[in-house]
C-alpha cells in the first residue's frame, strides 16, 4: 500500500483494498488550510491568559493536503449505499428519493448564513417560514399548531410526552402509565420511561392489530394516555382506531400518534381527524429531506387546540400588525433545542410541500400504499407476509420457511440483497414477527425497479436451496464482507487510539 | 399495478380503512407549484432576512459562530453518498460513513482529552441533557448542580426535561464572570457541571470544580466550545468524566441554528450509558478491516423501556462534516484558528473598554468572546450597529430571557461579543470607531 498518496485501490470501481484513515495518511508539514490575511497583532496569547490555562501541547490532528483530503472522502463516499445510487427499501426509515432542488434552497446564504441569536427584525424572512410551515403541518394532521423545535422523532416523542405531563398536571391529575402496543418502535418505551411514565404493553392480536379488548382492560385514571403508530409498524391500519381513541378519551388519557408512518396516510386522513391529540412527524422521511447517514432530521409535534398553552417556546408568530415575532405559549414546558430546532432542515421540507401540494401529497401516499402492495402480492409465493391483506406503505414479510427448510435465515436474505446491489429491508423488527423482513419501496421507486427487486429475491430463494452457504457467507462483492460485530463489541476499538487497536496496520 | 393487484382504483387500496376518518376532499393546502415558482418564494424568504451575512459583520456568538468553512468542505461534505444515506445499519455497503464517523470520534476523543467519543447528538443542550441522564445512571442520584455559566438556551433544556426525569436541578450564580462555587452545597450530587469558556467567554477554574466533584462523589461534566482546545487544555486535563460541546464551530454554517452538531465524550469507565451511537473498528469475514456500529445493547431499541436514552437519529452528516473540517485545518490550523480568535477578541476587547461608559463584565481571563456592560440599553445599541452593518453582537438580557443568575445587576446594558479569525483589523478598528459614534 502506498501511503499517503494518490492510489485509489479502495475504491469498489479499482479494487478491494481498505482506505486508509485520515491519520495514516497524515504526513508531518503538511497542509490544506488557508485562511484570510487579518493584520491583527501578532500578539502572545500568554500577554492575557494565565499559563495554567494553555495547553502544553497541540491536539494532534491529520496532517494532510487538500488533494489528499479530496482523495480520501471521495473513496469513502464511493464506500457507501445511498437513495441517489439505488433502491433503498428500509422499512419505517421512508428512504425515498431526495429532490435535489429542496437543497438548493437551502444552499442560499440568506437562509443559511442567518444567525439564530439576531433579533426578529433582521430574520423575519425565517420567522415567516417557520409560521407557513407550522401551518403547513397543522393542515396536513389536522391539528391546531407545532413545535418546530424537536431535532429528531425521538426527540419529538419526549416533547409529546412532557406535553402530555403537562397537561395532566394543568388539570391537577398525577397519571403514571403510558400505553404501547407490543409492535411500537423501541424509541416509543425509550421515550415514555424519560417522560418519567411507565409502560404499559398491549399485545396484538391475531391479525396484527392492537387487541381492543387488552386495551381496554388496561385502561384506568392512572393512564396518562397511548402512543400508536398508524398504520402501525408491520404496516398495517389500526381499524378501529376510532373506538381506540373513545375508550382512551373516556378514562381521561391522550392519543399520541407516533408520525414515522405518516408517509403511508398524506392527503387521505389526518391523525387529527382519527382523534389524536398530539403528533410528531419525521420530516426526513415523510418530506423528504436528506436522512444524512443517520440525520440530521427534525421533528415537529402538532397538538390540538387543548394542548396549545403547553407547547415548547419561543415560537414564531405572525403579528396581528403585520411581520413575525417570538413568543411563548403562556404554559410552555420550555425550550427543547438549542435554538430553534434544525431549520435548514425545516426550510427543505417546506419546499418539498410547497412543490406537491394538496394533491400532490395526496398521490405521495397513494403511490407509496400502491407499491408496497405490489411487492407484497409480487412475493408472495417467495416471502409470504405476515399478515396477508392489503398493507399500507410497507410490508413486513417472514423468511422462517427459508430457516427451516435450509438454514437461511432473514439476515442472510438481507445480507445477500446487498450483492444483488439493493439495500437490504430492516431485519429483525417488528418484534412479534419471526424472521421479520420489513421492506418499505417507497413512492419513488418504478414498477421495474421493484420487479428487479423482486427478481433478485427470487433468486436468493433459490439460492438458499442450491448454496446456502453461500448465502451465509454474503455478501462477498461489496467493499468488505461480513462484518465481524461480536467482535468490535468484545475489543472496543473506537478510537486511533484505543489501546486495544493491536492490528492497525493497513495491509490487506 | 393496479390489475395486478385485482383493484381499479387507487380508493381500493384504503377502502379497509373507515370511512368516518378519511378526508372527504383532499387537505386545506394550496396546488402543488413548480420548482422555480416555489424558488421565487423562497427568495423573497430569504430578502426578507435583513440579518443575512452578506450584509453584515458578524460579531455574534454564544454557540455559534462565524468561522471560515471552505469550498473543499462544503463540497465533500455534500457529496450525495453521504447526504442521502442512512444510519449505517447495513455496515458493508456503509464503510464510507462508518469510516468517516471513526475519524470523528478520533478527532472529538483527542480535542475533549477523553478516551471515548460517540458520533454526536442534535445539539450541545441536548447533549448536556444526556450527560446528566448518564450522572443520573451512574450515581443513581438526581440533584444536578449546574453552573449559571452554561449557556442559558442550555439551561432551560435541562430544565424542559427535568420534568420528565425528576432531576433536581440547582443553578450555581456567577461572581465576576466566574461560577461562585460557595453559595451552594455540592454535596450528593450526581453531576457538577462547568462550561470552560463559560457562554460569557470567561475562563474558570477548572480545578476547584474538579475537587468539589471529587469529594461529592457525582461526575464531572464539562460543557464548551471545541474550539477552545486550539488554545486552552482540554476537559480531560482538568479530570472531566464527561465532555460536552456544541460543534457547530467545526464546519457547520451558522443555519438559524441548525443542524448543529452535540458533542459527547467521556471516561471508559462510563461507557456502558454513553448515549447514541459508537462506531468501532473490527475485521470482516476475509480477515480486512472492517468498521462497525458497536455496544448496541445501550441503545433504545434493544432496550427499549429501560433505555437511559432515546436518541436513534443524531447528526451524522454534521459529524462527516466536522471530521472533513478538521482535517482540512490538520493540527497547525486548528491551533491558528483558535489563536487567531483568541487575539482579535483581546484586541477588540482592549479597544472598546477604552471607551467611556463601557466596562467589562468579568475581569476575568477569556477566550474569544466576553461582555461588556454598555451605558443605555443593549438591544438598542446592536440596532445602531446595524444600521452601519455590523452585527455587533447578542443582548445577554435577550439570550437569557429576563433576570438570570449568570449576571450581577441589569442584563439588559449587557452585550456579549464573539471574534472570529475570520475579522481583520479595518474590521475591529471600524467596529471601535461606530462604536464609540452610536455611544457618543
Amino acid at each position: 500500500m502506498s501511503l499517503p498518496g494518490g492510489r485509489a485501490a479502495s475504491a469498489p470501481l479499482l479494487g478491494h483494498e481498505i482506505e486508509p484513515t485520515i491519520f495514516e495518511l497524515s504526513v508531518a508539514g503538511r497542509s490544506a488550510y488557508q485562511l484570510r490575511t487579518t493584520d491583527v497583532p501578532a500578539t502572545s496569547l500568554s500577554d492575557f491568559i494565565p499559563g495554567e490555562h494553555l495547553a502544553t501541547t497541540r491536539v494532534a490532528l491529520a496532517e494532510v493536503s487538500e488533494r489528499d483530503l479530496v482523495a480520501h472522502f471521495t473513496r469513502l463516499s464511493h464506500r457507501q449505499f445511498s437513495v441517489d445510487l439505488g433502491a433503498y427499501p428500509l422499512g419505517s426509515c421512508t428512504m425515498k428519493y431526495n429532490p435535489k432542488f429542496c437543497d438548493a434552497v437551502a444552499a442560499d446564504p440568506g437562509l443559511n448564513s442567518v444567525h439564530p441569536g439576531v433579533p426578529a427584525s433582521l430574520s423575519q424572512g425565517w420567522l415567516e417560514l417557520l409560521v407557513d410551515l407550522e401551518d403547513t403541518l397543522c393542515a396536513i394532521t389536522g391539528m391546531s399548531a407545532a413545535t418546530l423545535q424537536p431535532a429528531a422523532g425521538a426527540a419529538g416523542e419526549l416533547t409529546g410526552l412532557l406535553l402530555m405531563r403537562a397537561y395532566h398536571e394543568a388539570h391537577g391529575e398525577k397519571r403514571t402509565r403510558v400505553l404501547i402496543p407490543d409492535s411500537a418502535h423501541g424509541t416509543n418505551p425509550a421515550s415514555v420511561t424519560l417522560g418519567g411514565y411507565d409502560v404499559t404493553t398491549i399485545p396484538s392480536n391475531d391479525r396484527g392489530l392492537v387487541d381492543l379488548d387488552a386495551l381496554k382492560a388496561a385502561l384506568g385514571p392512572d393512564v396518562a394516555g397511548i402512543m400508536l403508530t398508524n398504520p402501525n409498524t408491520l404496516g398495517l391500519f389500526e381499524e378501529e382506531i376510532v373506538e381506540i381513541a373513545a375508550a382512551v378519551h373516556e378514562v381521561g388519557g391522550l392519543l399520541y400518534y407516533d408520525g414515522a408512518n405518516l408517509n403511508a396516510i398524506l392527503g387521505v386522513i389526518r391523525p387529527g381527524d382519527m382523534g389524536f391529540d398530539i403528533v410528531h412527524m419525521n420530516l426526513h422521511k415523510t418530506f423528504a429531506t436528506p436522512h444524512g447517514g443517520g440525520g440530521p432530521g427534525a421533528g415537529p409535534v402538532a397538538v390540538s387546540s387543548r394542548l396549545v398553552e403547553f407547547l415548547p417556546g419561543p415560537k414564531a408568530t405572525r403579528r396581528a400588525g403585520g411581520g413575525y415575532s417570538w413568543s411563548s405559549p403562556e404554559h410552555s414546558i420550555g425550550r427543547v433545542h438549542g435554538w430553534h430546532g434544525n431549520a435548514m432542515v425545516l426550510a427543505r421540507a417546506l419546499a418539498y410541500i410547497d412543490v406537491h401540494g394538496a394533491e400532490g401529497l395526496q398521490r405521495v401516499a397513494q403511490h407509496a400504499v400502491l407499491n408496497a402492495n405490489w411487492l407484497r402480492e409480487r412475493l408472495r409465493d417467495t416471502l409470504p407476509a405476515a399478515y396477508d391483506r392489503v398493507c399500507m406503505h410497507e410490508c413486513v414479510l417472514t423468511a422462517t420457511w427459508l430457516k427451516n427448510e435450509y438454514g437461511v435465515k432473514g439476515l442472510d436474505v438481507a445480507k445477500g440483497l446487498l450483492e444483488e446491489g439493493f439495500h437490504s429491508p430492516t431485519v429483525y423488527f417488528p418484534l412479534i414477527v419471526d424472521e421479520a423482513l420489513m421492506f418499505e419501496p417507497t413512492e419513488t421507486e418504478s414498477v421495474q425497479t421493484l420487479e428487479s427487486l423482486a427478481s433478485s429475491i427470487e433468486r436468493i430463494a433459490l439460492r438458499a436451496k442450491s448454496d446456502p452457504d453461500g448465502l451465509h457467507r454474503a455478501p462477498q462483492s461489496t467493499p468488505v464482507s461480513r462484518v465481524d460485530e461480536a467482535r468490535a463489541a468484545r475489543h472496543l476499538i473506537a478510537t486511533e487510539d484505543a489501546a486495544e487497536r493491536s492490528h492497525g496496520s493497513p495491509t490487506h | 399495478m393496479l390489475s395486478f393487484l385485482g383493484m381499479d382504483s387507487l380508493d381500493q387500496l384504503f377502502a379497509h380503512i373507515p370511512a368516518s376518518v378519511r378526508l372527504a376532499q383532499g387537505l386545506d393546502l394550496a396546488a402543488g407549484m413548480s420548482e422555480p415558482d416555489v424558488a421565487a418564494v423562497f427568495a423573497q424568504y430569504s430578502s426578507a432576512n435583513t440579518g443575512q451575512l452578506s450584509r453584515l459583520t458578524c460579531y455574534a456568538g454564544a454557540g455559534a459562530y462565524d468561522h471560515e468553512v471552505p469550498a473543499v468542505v462544503k463540497m465533500l461534505g455534500s457529496r450525495s453518498e453521504f447526504v442521502t444515506a442512512y444510519t449505517p445499519y447495513q455496515p458493508e455497503v456503509a464503510q464510507g460513513i462508518l469510516q468517516a464517523i471513526f475519524e470523528f470520534q478520533t478527532m472529538i476523543s483527542r480535542l475533549s482529552g477523553l478516551p471515548v467519543a460517540n458520533a454526536s447528538l442534535y445539539d450541545g443542550a441536548t447533549a448536556l441533557v444526556e450527560a446528566l441522564n448518564m450522572a443520573a445512571g451512574a450515581t443513581s442520584r438526581q440533584k444536578m448542580v449546574i453552573s449559571a455559566g452554561v449557556h442559558p438556551h442550555w439551561r432551560a433544556v435541562v430544565k424542559t426535561f427535568a420534568h420528565g426525569t425528576g432531576h433536581d436541578i440547582i443553578e450555581v450564580p456567577l461572581k465576576d464572570g466566574v461560577t461562585d462555587w460557595s453559595s451552594v452545597d455540592t454535596s450528593g450530587a450526581a453531576a457538577l457541571v462547568v462550561a470552560y469558556p463559560n457562554y460569557l467567554g470567561v475562563l474558570e477554574e477548572v480545578s476547584a470544580v474538579k475537587s468539589l466533584s471529587v469529594e461529592s462523589g457525582g461526575l464531572f461534566v464539562v460543557c464548551g466550545d471545541p474550539l477552545a482546545a486550539g488554545v486552552l487544555k482540554t476537559a480531560g486535563d482538568w479530570g472531566a468524566d464527561v465532555f460536552v460541546g456544541e460543534g457547530q464551530p467545526l464546519g457547520t454554517a451558522l443555519s438559524f441554528g441548525g443542524p448543529y452538531l452535540g458533542l459527547f465524550a467521556c471516561t471508559h469507565e462510563q461507557i456502558r450509558r454513553l448515549p447514541g451511537r459508537i462506531v468501532g473498528e473490527t475485521l470482516d469475514s476475509n480477515n480486512r478491516r472492517a468498521f462497525v456500529t458497536t455496544l448496541r445493547a445501550r441503545e433504545q431499541d434493544i432496550r427499549r423501556e429501560k433505555a437511559t436514552s432515546n436518541v436513534c437519529t443524531n447528526q451524522t452528516l454534521m459529524a462527516v462534516t466536522a471530521a472533513i473540517q478538521l482535517g482540512w485545518l490538520g493540527t497547525r490550523g486548528f491551533a491558528e484558528v483558535a489563536t487567531r480568535s483568541a487575539r482579535a477578541a483581546h484586541y477588540l476587547f482592549d479597544a472598546l473598554v477604552q471607551i467611556p461608559g463601557v466596562t467589562p463584565v468579568s475581569t476575568r481571563p477569556f477566550f474569544r468572546e466576553f461582555a461588556l456592560r454598555l451605558p443605555r440599553n443593549a438591544s438598542g445599541v446592536l440596532d445602531d450597529l446595524v444600521g452601519e452593518g455590523i452585527l455587533g453582537g447578542l443582548s445577554v438580557e435577550a439570550l437569557v430571557g429576563g433576570v438570570d443568575p449568570s449576571i450581577e445587576g441589569d442584563a439588559a446594558d449587557v452585550i456579549l461579543i464573539a471574534v472570529t479569525e475570520k475579522r481583520t483589523r479595518a474590521e475591529l478598528d471600524r467596529y471601535v470607531d461606530v462604536l464609540r459614534k452610536v455611544l457618543s
